[in-house]
């Protein structure tokens, strides 16, 4: 049995001499697993003659996870952690391969749940096929954290024939999603327990990477690709709109938006569409593509609800347009402000 | 998704969408100016934006998108005073989530929480006084806004905390009255308003009576109205038969939802806990008479204005806000000289551009489809 096992984080634990070594020892380097972080190096080593192989260019994005609560049906902090950078790698069209992970501890922090999120990372982390091969470690006073803060920065390669841009976006292109919108950010919601709901809402956090292979495998030329996490959907579609200066226009019946989420959207005076995701994307493919990528999709399981949702039209220029499915058309404009509390 | 998506039929929307057209057609005959309708209510607002339901009128229908957002129309100086509050180091200070982007003259609440004060959001103002039983050493104030149909939770909440005998408990009341801030637009000399799409929630609590005076009076035609996106084209096709059939009714669309009495246990709360300011001023509009209410001298405990010194400041809008003419219909908003430029949803200056219900602001986010396209 670990000798962590009930005890708390202390300043100990970050303070370079034996009760961090343990800590790294025990709780990263066991749970982690991976032969870059066992030789205890100061950095992480790559041949690069073998990360050559998979192409061209090399990719590499950092993204920091402060969500509360750190546990959530269908996922935690950890799961988030992996998955939120592995997505980021691939929906630029790279082979996520390896990945950093930085902690901020709190003083106080339990190590029972410190090693549920350890694992759940090297579970995901497996799932995504990525190794996580260099770490660090602080901690800090009670209150000058909110319990365990954690950046994940990752590596991967883009294929030569991949060329993924938010600025190609063409008139006649179509805008496919991989599936329901919003359910991670009404999870949180739910998860916070402020509105006794009845449902219990999961998260989609899942890696994207397998379907985006898939995805490329049937049509190397996806025009652009970006994971809709905070700021939702309504946010990448105007990233898109206007770096491609073109007009899209989506319809509102065809986005997949599950019934709780409707509902608890309906109850805040949410709108699903800036809600945050966890495993969703938007693809922006050639039309004669679209169904062929769009069938690829719906074959793997992380896009059984993949649909199409619109189109990219030429005006009006750097515009989003949401038709409303009543009979009006409304402009789907980026959020101002935020809809919601620190979701991730 | 039921009891939603039937209040969303595309097909009958279609049909009364068709019907709205020919009877505007028909009364159109010997008018110079289109007919202006105003939803008073910012929730009416928010679902015409949503819905696009202005790009389904005929052009001689025009809406005009009246003062009844209660987070715009709340005036710089009592943003003030609840920043003021919150900032008090003993202070909880709750409040709707929308009411904390609100700008004051010196920050919103949003900023005081930045900057250390303790304010928390809450959905209801049992929510709050939760907290207040749960932390019986601080003073858990409530920040009580808006028309009818929040006023009475606040006020049951208040006689809550006094059959509980909770003495860290206030309420900091900003609570507006709908019918004489209708009649102030109704008063005011440019005003062309033909006729009225009345609040539905206020009208639960208030019923049908207090609205005869519109039509009577001021011989203005009104329907109290729902929230879905087909409750408003049915009010408008209501009101354009009015129009047609030359009556002059206060008529209830929402039947589903409204009694014609109102609520009269809600209205026993609001008297026993609430009586009428003089005045309160309004954000865009200035001051009206008899527009707010305060907590009566009993509840003396409960009252944030009465325990805290609370300065009431009179801060005047921008110069250059033209609120008062887009919420009374003489202009639209991108008519307005500093729409989208120096006031915007990031910046606002005016009371339209705060929340997503204000015309403007809703103009701005959603609506330049009909003027730019």
């Amino acid at each position: 049995m670990s000798k962590f096992k009930g005890k708390t984080i202390t300043l100990a634990h970050g303070s370079g001499g034996k009760a961090m070594r343990d800590l790294i020892d025990e709780i990263f380097v066991g749970g982690f697993d991976s032969p870059e972080l066992a030789l205890l190096e100061d950095q992480a080593r790559f041949d690069l003659t073998a990360l050559c192989e998979h192409g061209d260019r090399l990719a590499m994005t950092t993204d920091s996870y402060v969500v509360d609560p750190l546990f959530f049906p269908g996922g935690d902090i950890g799961k988030l952690a992996v998955t939120g950078t592995v997505n980021d790698l691939a929906v630029g069209g790279a082979k996520p391969l390896y990945l950093s992970c930085g902690m901020i501890l709190e003083e106080g922090f339990s190590i029972d749940e410190l090693m549920r999120i350890v694992a759940s990372m090297k579970a995901t982390a497996d799932a995504a096929g990525v190794r996580i091969v260099t770490g660090d470690t602080k901690v800090v006073h009670r209150g000058a954290a909110d319990k365990l803060f954690i950046n994940t920065a990752g590596v991967g390669v883009i294929p030569q024939t991949v060329n993924i841009v938010a600025n190609r976006a063409m008139p006649g292109d179509a805008v496919i999603i991989n599936g329901y919108v919003g359910d991670h950010g009404a999870a949180i919601v739910d998860a916070r327990g402020e509105l006794a709901l009845e449902s219990t809402i999961e998260t989609d956090c899942q890696p994207l990477n397998g379907l985006i292979a898939a995805m490329l495998d049937t049509c190397q030329d996806i025009h652009c690709m970006r994971d809709a996490t905070r700021g939702g959907v309504a946010t990448v579609l105007n990233e898109f709109a206007s770096s491609s200066d073109v007009a899209i226009r989506i319809e509102q019946g065809k986005i997949p938006v599950r019934d709780e989420v409707r509902g608890i959207c309906e109850i805040l005076g949410l709108d699903p569409l800036y809600l945050a995701n966890e495993g969703k994307l938007l693809a922006v493919v050639p039309a004669d593509a679209a169904d062929a990528v769009l069938q690829t999709m719906q074959a793997h399981p992380a896009g059984q609800e993949a649909a199409i949702i619109g189109e990219v039209q030429a005006q009006p220029a750097g515009r989003v347009i949401l038709a409303t499915g009543f009979g009006g058309d409304r402009v789907l404009d980026m959020l101002v402000g935020e809809q919601l509390p620190r979701i991730c | 998704m039921k009891f939603v998506d039937e209040f969303r039929d595309t097909e009958k929307a279609q049909s009364l969408t068709r019907e709205i057209h020919d009877i505007a057609a028909h009364l159109e005959k010997g008018r110079t100016r289109p007919l202006q309708l105003m939803e008073f209510c910012g929730g009416h607002t928010h679902t015409i934006f949503r819905y696009g339901i202005e790009q389904m009128l005929p052009d001689s229908i025009e809406m005009v998108h009246g003062p009844g957002c209660p987070v715009c129309v709340l005036p710089m100086g009592r943003v003030d005073d609840c920043v003021a509050l919150a900032e008090r180091p003993e202070v909880i200070f709750t409040t709707f989530g929308d009411a904390m982007r609100v700008p004051g003259s010196r920050k919103s609440l949003l900023q005081a929480k930045a900057d250390g004060a303790d304010v928390r959001m809450v959905y209801s103002p049992m929510d709050a006084l939760n907290l207040a039983r749960q932390h019986s050493d601080r003073e858990v104030i409530f920040f009580g806004l808006g028309f009818e149909t929040t006023m009475p939770s606040t006020a049951l909440t208040v006689l809550q905390a006094k059959r509980e005998g909770i003495r860290n408990f206030s309420l900091f009341c900003n609570h507006i009255t709908t019918v004489p801030t209708i009649k102030a637009v109704l008063d005011s000399p440019d005003m062309m308003i033909d006729g009225f799409l009345a609040p539905g929630h206020v009208s639960m609590v208030i019923g049908e009576g207090p609205f005869q005076f519109i039509t009577k009076d001021y011989h203005r035609p009104l329907v109290i109205t729902g929230f879905e996106p087909l409750d408003i084209l049915q009010s408008i096709w209501m009101l354009l038969k009015q129009f047609d059939e030359a009556r002059c009714e206060v008529e209830n669309q929402y039947t589903r939802i409204v009694p014609k009495a109102g609520n009269t246990a809600a209205l026993e709360a609001i008297s026993q806990v609430f009586e009428i300011r003089e005045f309160f001023e309004w954000r865009g509009l200035g001051s009206i008479d008899h527009s707010g209410v305060r907590m009566k001298k009993a509840f003396a405990d409960y009252d944030a204005e009465r325990k805290f010194p609370v300065e009431n400041l009179k801060i005047a809008d921008p110069k250059s806000c033209q609120c008062g003419e887009v919420v009374k219909g003489v202009i639209k908003p991108w008519d307005c000289k500093i729409f989208g430029s120096k006031c915007n949803p990031e910046n606002p200056m005016g009371a339209l551009m705060v929340s997503s219900e204000g015309a403007c602001a809703a103009y701005f986010n959603n609506g330049y489809i009909k003027k730019t396209a």
